[in-house]
């Protein structure tokens, strides 16, 4: 359990936020830049000297009335946004940084172990500048690793870098966080990695809590769409499923969450029994009154509305609800009214393509 | 070929005695000067800036003279020294080692102190990230990033005081192989119109100087930081 309670005030800008994250897994702070998620994280790590407030972790408490801990006593792990490597030292010794300023009985992380769920095997003897950016950002979060601590705090570790390094970062942290039980407060903008990485989510508007939970219930949420949307991410809901089977010869996956099954194309053969997480992006969606069929759509699933909310001229977003699990679908006005959807209506909810986050 | 005679071979030994101690002790006593201009958001740090920028506008004469004063019987370092029994210091080694370390002041302070602004806070907050205290994290990240700026304080500190005159002459007089350092001796050449010897020297001083800026030059590092 991780508790914060923090005020910071400085000219223009005022941070006041009372978080319960759990203790493990990965929970996310989201919001537009300046909302003050970076400046959370850091009043955690103690580096904001101004911070007022208190801060406990796992029941040790870093922070309180006349308490101060100095981020070196803190057990945690720091990634910024930039790698931020130590550029005298070579990748090796920057990882060995933190590592062997951990007295021997409390590593909780070896040396090996944080290099290979970073892949950094062949990279061992070089220099920060001889480095890619997605590397760099490797080394810098095996060193956090290395370091053994209680708590992770990732900095947009993605911000910095352009869309094909972000692709090769996102899988070791999805890795990370299913290998160590550590747990991670993950700050970002994109909407779309909240939904790859969080399993809980605290939304931020200029320095305040907008809203906080489970990141499935969070995301398809109508009036916090706009908070979702504004970074250019489509609005899109995720479905936590277990794998059923999965087909060789037309490399189509079924999964199974309690609202019904959910195929989808992959290409790596997920293992049946394995829990993924699935995007359904509300745009993809489509519904119907009654089952269809003869349809090209593999996917029906029977939902009721929850909500509706304009999206635009002329677009509806709708909420739905199937056997607990939240979905978005987006629809025309016309249809929406055609249907006459409303809260409460039973109806089948048309899939068109689901897509694997991890 | 003409060459140095003993008194010059004793200057030229007791100009790189005197400008090696003082570097050496200028690189001690400056950098936690220098760290603390870098990173302190104390009013003090305008008026403690200029001060130590001083000896780079004030002549080497005014320096000279209020050592003089202040460390002769009747100042207060005189009185302080004379208590502690270590004498008076105008006109020997020590006084001149005094006098150069006031007057190579800010060319130890300034290249220290820009390269510890230029670390920035970012490497030293990784570093308490993973455990550093303030003092590991200075030794461990802030000196090794510091180096270039350690290079240059230390060539420039004791170029600079290879070529002091003024303080010297102040303070030290002209006591041959006690105060006489090579600037004084060339001097000496010049009123006593030994111009021969005093080429010699003054050349001398012209190669050294030229060195070591190339020196400079190509000590720093071109590797750029990422």
């Amino acid at each position: 359990m991780i508790e914060a309670r923090i005020g910071i005030e400085r000219p223009g800008f005022t941070l006041d936020v009372d978080l319960h994250l759990p203790g493990h897994g990965v929970s996310a702070l989201f919001g537009p830049s300046g909302c003050g998620k970076t400046t959370c994280l850091r009043a955690l790590a103690g580096l904001e000297r101004s911070a007022r407030g208190r801060v406990a972790v796992n029941g040790e408490v870093w922070q309180d009335e006349g308490v101060w801990r100095p981020t070196h006593r803190r057990a945690l792990g720091y990634v910024f946004q930039e790698a931020s490597l130590f550029p005298h030292l070579n990748v090796r010794r920057n990882i060995e940084y933190g590592l062997s300023r951990v007295p021997p009985a409390r590593r909780r992380v070896p040396l090996e172990q944080a290099v290979e769920l970073l892949g950094l095997a062949a990279l061992m003897e070089r220099r920060p500048a001889t480095l890619s950016g997605g590397e760099r950002q490797r080394v810098a979060i095996a060193r956090a690793l290395a370091a053994s601590p209680a708590l992770l705090l990732l900095d947009e570790p993605l911000a910095a870098l352009d869309a094909p390094r972000k692709a090769e970062v996102l899988p070791y942290l999805e890795r990370l966080q299913r290998t160590l039980d550590i747990p991670m407060v993950y700050v970002s903008h994109s909407a779309d990695e909240v939904a790859r990485l969080a399993q809980h989510l605290v939304l931020l508007r200029a320095g305040r809590v907008v809203a906080t939970g489970a990141t499935q219930a969070l995301m398809a949420r109508l009036d916090l769409q706009d908070l979702f949307t504004a970074q250019g991410d489509a609005a899109a809901s995720v479905v936590s499923a277990v794998v059923e089977r999965h087909d060789a010869a037309d490399c189509l996956a079924t999964a199974r969450f309690p609202g019904g099954q959910l195929h989808f194309v992959s290409a790596q053969a997920p293992a049946p029994g394995q829990a993924v997480r699935l995007r359904v992006q509300a745009r993809d969606v489509s519904l119907a009154l009654t089952f269809q069929s003869g349809t090209s759509i593999l996917n029906a699933v029977s939902a009721h509305v929850t909500a509706l909310r304009e999206d635009g001229p002329g677009q509806v977003l709708v909420a739905l609800d199937a056997a607990g699990t939240p979905l978005l679908a987006r629809v025309t006005q016309r249809s929406a009214q055609a249907l006459a959807l409303a809260p409460g209506l039973p109806v089948f909810a048309q899939i068109k393509s689901v897509a694997l986050l991890d | 070929m003409p060459s140095f005679s003993p008194e010059d071979w004793a200057a030229i030994r007791l100009t790189l005695e005197l400008a090696a101690t003082t570097t050496a002790l200028l690189l001690v006593l400056c950098t936690p000067l220098a760290w603390w201009l870098a990173r302190t958001r104390s009013r003090w740090r305008g008026p403690v800036g200029a001060v130590v920028a001083l000896p780079l506008v004030l002549p080497p004469t005014v320096i000279g003279f209020y050592l003089l004063v202040t460390m002769g019987p009747n100042g207060p370092i005189g009185h302080l020294t004379t208590a502690l029994g270590l004498g008076r210091l105008p006109f020997t080694f020590p006084g001149l080692v005094v006098g150069s370390l006031v007057y190579s002041l800010p060319f130890a302070v300034q290249p220290l102190q820009r390269a510890f602004e230029s670390l920035g806070p970012r490497a030293l907050e990784a570093a308490a990230t993973l455990g550093a205290g303030p003092l590991d994290r200075f030794f461990t990240v802030a000196l090794p990033l510091a180096r270039p700026g350690f290079v240059t304080a230390a060539v420039l500190s004791f170029a600079h005081t290879v070529g002091e005159f003024g303080v010297v002459l102040m303070l030290g007089g002209n006591i041959p192989g006690v105060t006489r350092v090579v600037s004084v001796q060339i001097y000496d050449h010049v009123e006593a119109m030994e111009y021969t010897q005093a080429h010699w020297l003054a050349g001398g001083m012209v190669v050294f100087s030229f060195l070591v800026l190339m020196a400079l030059h190509w000590l720093q590092p071109r590797e750029p930081r990422p």
